[in-house]
């Protein structure tokens, strides 16, 4: 990593001349909510002019830049009674700006999923290799809690990252092709105040969290709690309409489909981003459903989010950004659900007998 | 026609409407670009907006609109009695439909204010399954081109799909549009069936729920969404009703 200053007005010339020729994303004010919030989005973008530097949060992530909601994997041609598929893994060069360190470790996640398991995604590769991140860090919203799942920082997985110190950004540049493209600009060496400049900044952030939640030992309390009545009462406020996976910066299960051409001489295989709320989602061939009840398929988007990850991975897959939070209309959210089974268990140790005597 | 090895066959296809608009029979002959192939599929044995040809041998029957008439029912019995796949094509056939606004109000009140005078015969909008057997709902105001499309394929090349069973929030959401709700409008997207690309959510405009429920909805914790979010009990009652898509639910609740 290398590391220099540069000035406010500097940076915005740099954004400029990389969003201009290219294929960029920004954070946009699309909205603005009936309460008066501004609601924002990664929209495309060419020009610093038409970026909202020091925006909140977006209401969507950044997942399908990396994973579309709908893919095509492959393609069939039919002739004569038989077929050829042919597959294409090409992705255009993508700028993506500002995007936070959770939504970062987010893709850091994704990486292990689709690239580092037994069958790791061509088309996930083509799309990461072949996207520019550039990583800004911001003052946590009251009910940001990526500090409780250590995700508040991030040292890899961008090219570059600014911290605002003021006047300046604080620049941890993470690729070549960053240190080259900023070559061309006004960087500077950090002086000595840039530094205490940025501890102060990084301890103003890391002190701002409203929100906090207990995960230690969390795998563990989830299978304790696997018949726990939290799970139906939550299941029961669930509307099933899968909102949360789809702006979560993590939740990657699909469904595949094949659709056939109008003329029948091809069809199109795709992958849908699909979400374990959803009614079907665990319905097999001949009709089936494996979890026909809201309370199960919420315990399991749970238990793959704070369990299973942990379990096999030694992480958890929730980066605390709690965009499914905002989402639910339903008002469920990690941080109320993980307090309410934790109060369950802490309450029940109240209430039942004391241990039997050793003798 | 060949199709990866088995003999397929164009679809002997009669289309017919009942009380509607005949809008979603237009969107048969909509989407130019795919349009040769899709007409390619079919053998049209019975279908008054693209042919004044008229046979009575169709295998499957698209029916459009609701039923408001005595006369209606004898002519739908007889298709029902011919066709081997009769289809709900349209939000009308599926629930009653937008015709169904009037079943809230007297008949004779109806007769007056449309006809004057002039004596009528109506009855309230229903939808063609409390008459007739139906084999598949394509629900829709107007049906979706696409949907019609994936489902004729489906028969053709007999590998039938279903329609989406979770509502319109997954779309809705994977076109990055701001929820309604954020800007404080009663949308019925959580309840209704997807497949529509979200197409009014993404012009800002609220769903109504055209296609109906989605599976299995949660309607108890939906109604309680909007009263914790102080939206209007009386839009909403208005939304739910517009299409007559969600009595079940509404005839049910406590």
């Amino acid at each position: 990593m290398i590391y220099k200053v540069i000035s406010k007005t500097e940076f915005r010339k740099f954004i400029d001349a990389i969003v201009k020729h290219n294929n960029a994303y920004g954070p946009r004010k699309v909205d603005t909510g009936s309460g008066g919030k501004p609601i924002y989005q990664f929209r495309p973008v060419k020009s610093a002019d038409e970026i909202d530097f020091d925006y909140s949060v977006t209401y969507s992530s950044a997942k399908h830049f990396f994973l579309p909601f709908r893919d095509e994997l492959s393609r069939f041609n039919f002739n004569d009674g038989n077929w050829e598929q042919e597959v294409r893994y090409e992705a255009p060069p993508t700028i993506l700006i500002g995007l936070r360190p959770c939504d970062i470790s987010a893709i850091n996640m994704l990486d292990e999923v689709m690239l580092h398991g037994s069958y790791p995604s061509p088309y996930y590769l083509a799309r990461r290799k072949n996207t520019f991140i550039i990583g800004m860090d911001h003052l946590p919203l009251p009910d940001c809690f990526c500090k409780s799942m250590n995700r508040h920082t991030v040292n890899h997985g961008f090219n570059l990252f600014c911290s605002d110190i003021g006047d300046k950004y604080y620049l941890s540049i993470n690729s070549s092709k960053a240190f080259t493209f900023l070559k061309e600009f006004m960087i500077e060496e950090p002086s000595y105040e840039d530094n205490c400049l940025l501890i102060e900044r990084r301890k103003t952030i890391k002190q701002s969290f409203e929100t906090n939640i207990e995960v230690t030992g969390l795998p563990v309390f989830l299978d304790i709690e696997f018949d726990s009545p939290i799970w139906q009462k939550w299941g029961d406020k669930c509307l099933n309409c899968g909102s949360c996976a789809m702006v979560c910066p993590t939740c990657y299960c699909y469904s595949v489909e094949e659709r056939f051409d109008v003329d029948l001489k091809g069809s199109s295989r795709q992958n849908h981003l699909y979400s374990c709320n959803l009614v079907d989602f665990a319905q097999v061939s001949g009709g089936h459903n494996f979890r026909p009840r809201n309370g199960d398929r919420l315990k399991y988007r749970y238990y793959h989010h704070y369990r299973g990850f942990a379990a096999n991975d030694n992480q958890q897959i929730c980066v605390g950004c709690n965009r499914c939070g905002r989402a639910c209309l339903a008002d469920i959210n990690p941080k109320d659900v993980i307090n309410d089974l934790r109060l369950e268990r802490e309450s029940c140790m109240i209430c039942v007998s004391p241990s039997p005597d050793r003798t | 026609m060949n199709h990866l090895g088995f003999k397929i066959g164009k679809m002997k296809i009669g289309s017919f409407d009942f009380t509607c608009c005949e809008g979603c029979q237009l969107q048969l002959a909509n989407k130019e670009s795919t349009l040769p192939d899709f007409l390619g599929l079919l053998d049209i044995r019975n279908f008054r907006e693209i042919s004044s040809e008229r046979h009575d041998d169709y295998d499957i029957a698209l029916v459009e609109g609701s039923i408001t008439r005595s006369d209606e029912i004898e002519r739908l019995k007889a298709i029902r009695a011919q066709a081997s796949v009769l289809v709900a094509f349209g939000s009308c056939a599926c629930f009653g439909g937008v015709n169904s606004l009037k079943n809230r109000i007297p008949a004779e009140e109806i007769i007056k204010g449309v006809y004057g005078d002039k004596a009528i015969e109506t009855m309230p909008s229903t939808k063609i399954s409390d008459i007739v057997a139906v084999d598949f709902m394509i629900p829709g105001c107007p049906v979706s081109k696409d949907e019609v499309e994936r489902v004729v394929i489906g028969i053709v090349t007999r590998s039938l799909d279903n329609l989406p069973k979770y509502p319109v929030c997954v779309d809705c959401k994977q076109r990055l549009n701001t929820c309604l709700f954020d800007l404080g409008e009663v949308c019925l997207g959580p309840i209704t069936k997807a497949g529509c690309d979200a197409v009014c959510p993404s012009g800002r405009t609220a769903c109504l729920g055209c296609r109906g429920p989605a599976d299995d909805i949660n309607f108890p914790s939906f109604l309680q969404v909007i009263k914790e979010k102080g939206l209007s009990q009386d839009e909403l009652r208005e939304k739910l009703t517009f299409y007559n898509g969600f009595t079940d639910y509404l005839n049910h609740e406590s």
